[in-house]
């Protein structure tokens, strides 16, 4: 319970990122850089000042377990109603696996919350088994089958990140694959084709999440001072998705578009 | 899978044209109850009022216009057209005339009225002049009361200007015995009587007049039956012919009789739902737990193959739309108080039954399907949940509220029903419980709980304690001192809690006088047949007849009054920023909001200077300086509005109500308590006592707009806090925290009904699993002892679309609160209000 770790958010009732309803605690660090990326915030793991509205925000804070799980437990109600709990995401929270071990093993052996991560699994495996003893619901991205595209737009290539699904699909108790669906990036009907393909070779995936492309982290990159590196690209239309929706179903898998 | 069957039933063409029927035309203003009313009074001069208005309601039945309406399969109307309405003069009617000119195009809720009506009325209202309940009251209410109430400090004006409403009545039992049964019960209670008894004159007019009220309605009955026999006779389309043959042979039967089938209880339950509107001028008069009495008719007639399930739809369906037929004018104050035309006949299914079973089953259902059909803001479509509710039926509720007409309001067996007890309901009837008007839970037939007994403004009482009980320059309450004596937070809180005293009992004075004066004036010999046990004590339900009596005067503002003393316990006291003279001043000058430093001063005089030199004045010296000086006096705060603009930004970083931030919950439940608890200590003219309601229907636009600048930050004139719900804007953390603090206020205590609003964007209830998530929260609510839950499902955008473009969104129906209203037809105010409440919903 006194394991520390940084976050930069507690997120409650949602409800698309695992069953029921949720909290989300968001970990602080990741060890990609993809373009996307809707929380730049959450990428470095140092703390960080952020003009949000014209103020000025810390981002970041060094929290007890003890601390996360106070805040995690006051909507126990909504989890026993709904078969909810908690969901890590980030950042990347395979970056602080102490820490997100004890997150999830306090959730589940002693509140008996389901339990769930937001995750690139791009980590060593032994990183990540560490966690899969408390962890009901693995939702992992899937951002693109070619190595190398992938990491023209998030810095690393995804051989480990393929690698470590084939292990997931083994070890997990329920693997969700999730596709970002960007623009110029992944949003060829034949992209996503290759990543359902995938998704249905690892035999134990029993749904994928298409997450259209939006543009809501942009208010966070000027107020870093950044660029934002996607610059006027457009969301994807309803019809678009629904469309790649259907090239993805056509290998045999349920694809839902949103969490 | 229950006992029931919830297959869903669609819509037949008939609705449809019924609802385009209802909005073909605009409300309007007509004169026919009055006259007739009127002119029976004058006839009956000197008589025993209980004989009179027995004598005024028999002319109104026997002679007020009946229509039978195209497409109808459920008749009565007590107007000519569709959302029209009578007018009331007994209550009161000075406000009315004065307003003939300017309530046809008035913001909220407007009435046409014709030059000819005006005419009739005027002559008419010459006659009321001293003789209504408004009048009265006002004689009986001490000075310092009505000081009170004109400083507005709460406002009575719902029974100050009309009839009482607010009931359920014995359904059932006309169901099942019809008048014929009730008029025998009353005729042998008069023929036991003995004559020389000591009450023996009062009980045998007043059963006397509850027989000549019955009767009254079963004339009206045939009249129908005899219009339809008539309109029959000269209809061509055989169809139409033979529908026009049932509804007389169906009106010369009830509710003389009891109903022999599911389609005359639906049109016995209507007669009694529009002649109790007819009676008297109150609203919330509310058909209660229809899918309760009125399934025994549903099951024999579906067990003989007698109907339908499909036609059993259409009948309910009928009655909807009837329910939004029947309309009513209030001042325009009120209008703003109680937007959008509503008439709050709260109908609530589901719950238990009072051996605390489940009572759920198929016209639960069927009574969803009516909603979803219509989808209009009556009736104020309720559910009661307990935790053997069928998810079932949750999940349909769900539906319904996806759609955004504001409906179903959810409601709490596991509070409600030992609330209800700890007020002296036996076990079987608190489990019997329905929801009167907007959240007010009772026992049907037995209770004349006076709900909605005045608005009360809980920040009020802090302005006093800042000012030592002046008001306006006038002394309008106790001295409770002065700000320098309170070196303590503690002090400042009792101060708080004294002006609140107090104040509790002005209030309770203007009920009681208000109380008296419906009882002496105004007593009502027909709802009387039908409320237990008028006919066993010989009084109506204003004298004391009834089993259960309340008065339910509702507080507001609750989460600007913890915020505020929070802030001030923790600003001025603990941390001490800055001190309760400095809070005063800035709450003075509404912190400094609308006002100009220095330099904007000195750019407005140059410009007013250089204007009035372009119109070719000569402007002097001293010219410049009276205006600069002009100018400095009504906007500038002499250089410390930004002073009070700190003070403000440090009061809204203090910790708010709605975060579930156990300090501050704990907080506003004692806070609550300062309203709650003294309340109770009262009693009214009917040997009841006084519970607190927590909720402000839309008052919380109209009475802000009275209240001045308060110590959580808020601005002066702007909405308070809306019932039990946190400060819009200040609940950041999402719903389920929201909800969590809300939960944490005594509910029970709160036994008029607590009133907890959530606004939703429809994504948040996208999809199957949007609906779980959505039953889970209200389950999760309620196993944390909440009362009360509503939603609005409508993106801001589309309200303000609505707002531009009224045309296309005729029927946008929002829950304003704890009822749902036409969008269109509410005021600018409450229009801006209801956008700005916090969206709650999740983005991912």
């Amino acid at each position: 319970m006194n394991t520390t770790g940084r976050i930069f958010d507690i997120q409650k009732f949602s409800t698309h990122d695992g069953p029921g309803i949720r909290t989300i605690v968001f970990l602080k660090g990741c060890v990609l850089r993809c373009r996307w990326c809707c929380n730049p915030e959450s990428q470095n793991y140092a703390i960080e000042q952020m003009n949000q509205n014209g103020k000025i925000k810390t981002i970041g804070r060094d929290v007890t377990v003890k601390e996360v799980m106070d805040v995690v437990v006051q909507d126990m109600p909504y989890y026993r109603r709904s078969g909810g709990g908690l969901t890590l995401s980030g950042g990347e929270c395979l970056t602080q696996p102490d820490f997100a071990s004890a997150l999830l093993r306090c959730a589940k052996e002693d509140y008996g919350l389901s339990t769930a991560i937001e995750s690139t699994a791009c980590a060593k495996y032994e990183t990540i088994q560490k966690l899969l003893p408390y962890l009901d619901w693995y939702l992992m991205d899937i951002k693109h089958i070619n190595p190398e595209k992938h990491k023209a737009f998030t810095t690393r290539s995804n051989e480990l990140i393929l690698e470590n699904a084939k292990k997931l699909a083994r070890d997990a108790k329920n693997l969700v694959v999730r596709v970002p669906v960007i623009p110029t990036f992944n949003d060829e009907e034949s992209e996503i084709l290759d990543i359902a393909r995938f998704a249905k070779s690892l035999g134990t995936v029993e749904q994928m999440h298409l997450l259209p492309y939006h543009r809501l982290g942009y208010d966070k990159y000027v107020g870093l001072d950044r660029d934002y590196p996607m610059g006027d690209l457009k969301t994807p239309t309803a019809e678009k998705m629904a469309r790649l929706k259907e090239v993805a179903e056509s290998v045999g898998i349920n694809v839902m578009i949103g969490g | 899978m229950g006992n029931y069957n919830s297959e869903y039933i669609e819509k037949t063409a008939r609705i449809d044209k019924l609802k385009d029927a209802l909005f073909a035309t605009p409300p309007q203003v007509e004169a026919d109850r009055a006259v007739l009313l009127t002119e029976s009074y004058m006839k009956t001069e000197g008589e025993p009022i209980i004989t009179r208005r027995a004598k005024a309601f028999k002319n109104i039945c026997e002679f007020l216009p009946i229509t039978i309406r195209d497409n109808e399969l459920i008749v009565g109307a007590n107007t000519k057209m569709p959302r029209s309405c009578q007018t009331y003069p007994e209550f009161s009617y000075e406000w009315l005339e004065s307003e003939f000119d300017t309530m046809a195009t008035r913001k909220a809720d407007p009435f046409y009225i014709s030059e000819d009506t005006k005419k009739t009325l005027h002559e008419v209202y010459k006659y009321w002049k001293g003789k209504t309940t408004s009048e009265l009251a006002l004689a009986y209410m001490a000075p310092e009361a009505k000081l009170a109430m004109d400083h507005d400090m709460f406002t009575p004006g719902n029974y100050f200007y009309n009839g009482v409403g607010h009931v359920t009545v014995q359904y059932d039992k006309v169901l099942a015995i019809g008048y014929k049964g009730i008029i025998k019960e009353a005729k042998d209670q008069l023929s036991s009587l003995c004559v020389g008894k000591d009450d023996y004159v009062t009980r045998s007019a007043f059963l006397k007049a509850v027989i000549m009220s019955c009767e009254a309605a079963v004339t009206y009955a045939k009249r129908y039956s005899a219009l339809a026999k008539e309109m029959a006779s000269k209809e061509s389309d055989k169809a139409r012919r033979a529908e026009l043959e049932k509804i007389s042979q169906v009106c010369a039967n009830v509710p003389e009789n009891g109903a022999t089938s599911f389609y005359e209880a639906c049109q016995s339950f209507w007669f009694i739902q529009m002649l109790l509107q007819t009676e008297s001028s109150g609203h919330s008069i509310s058909p209660g737990r229809f899918d309760q009495y009125m399934y025994p008719y549903y099951k024999a007639d579906i067990e003989k193959g007698a109907i339908t399930r499909e036609f059993a739809q259409e009948l309910v369906d009928c009655i909807w739309v009837k329910l939004n037929e029947l309309n009513k004018i209030r001042d325009a104050a009120s209008a703003e108080g109680f937007a959008g035309y509503s008439l709050f006949q709260n109908l609530i299914v589901g719950g238990q039954d009072k051996y605390g079973e489940d009572a759920t089953n198929d016209l639960s259902f069927i009574c969803i399907n009516a909603t979803m059909h219509i989808l209009l803001p009556q009736p104020s479509f309720s559910i009661r949940v307990w935790n053997k509710s069928p998810h079932e039926l949750l999940l349909r509720a769900a539906e319904l509220t996806r759609t955004g007409v504001g409906l179903p309001a959810y409601y709490n067996d596991e509070v409600i029903i030992p609330s209800l007890m700890s007020r002296g309901l036996t076990l079987e009837d608190a489990r019997d419980y329905n929801i009167i008007g907007c959240v007010e839970p009772q026992k049907a037939g037995k209770t004349w709980g006076w709900h909605d007994a005045a608005f009360y403004n809980m920040c009020r009482p802090l302005e006093l304690v800042f000012s030592n009980g002046v008001d306006k320059g006038v002394q309008i309450s106790i001295k409770t001192g002065e700000i320098s004596d309170f070196d303590t937070f503690d002090k400042f809180y009792d101060a708080y809690k004294k002006q609140q005293n107090y104040m509790i009992a002005m209030l309770v004075n203007a009920d009681n006088a208000i109380d008296v004066a419906h009882a002496e004036r105004c007593p009502l010999p027909y709802l009387s047949s039908m409320v237990e046990d008028c006919i066993g004590r010989g009084k109506t339900p204003e004298q004391g007849g009834a089993i259960y009596n309340f008065t339910g005067p509702q507080g507001f503002g609750i989460a600007n009054m913890a915020d505020s003393l929070y802030a001030i316990k923790t600003l001025v006291y603990d941390q001490k920023k800055f001190t309760l003279a400095e809070l005063k001043e800035a709450l003075d000058h509404n912190y400094g909001k609308d006002e100009f430093d220095a330099d904007t001063v000195g750019k407005i005089t140059e410009k007013v200077a250089l204007e009035l030199a372009s119109k070719g004045q000569t402007v002097t010296e001293s010219d410049v300086q009276n205006i600069y000086n002009a100018v400095k006096k009504n906007v500038s705060s002499d250089g410390k509005s930004a002073r009070y603009n700190e003070i403000r930004e440090m009061i809204l970083a203090v910790d708010k109500f709605g975060n579930d931030i156990p300090e501050v919950d704990a907080f506003a439940r004692d806070v609550a308590y300062t309203y709650t608890k003294p309340l109770q200590n009262f009693r009214n003219p009917r040997g009841g006592i006084f519970q607190a309601g927590l909720y402000p229907v839309s008052a919380n636009v109209p009475l802000g707009a009275q209240t001045g600048a308060t110590p959580d930050g808020r601005y002066a004139h702007t909405p308070v806090a809306d019932g039990v719900s946190p400060s819009a804007g200040m609940d950041k953390h999402g719903p389920t925290s929201a909800a969590n603090s809300v939960s944490k206020l005594d509910h029970a205590i709160a036994s008029n009904g607590t009133l907890f609003n959530m606004k939703f964007h429809p994504s948040a209830l996208a999809g199957k699993s949007g609906l779980e998530s959505f039953v889970a929260l209200v389950r999760g609510y309620f196993d944390q002892k909440g009362s009360h839950m509503q939603f609005n499902v409508v993106s801001r955008e589309t309200l303000r679309d609505a707002q531009k473009n009224p045309d296309k969104y005729k029927s946008l129906v929002v829950r304003v609160a704890g009822y749902s209203a036409l969008f269109t037809t509410l005021s600018k105010s409450l229009q801006d209000d209801i956008i700005n409440r916090t969206e709650q919903g999740s983005i991912s």
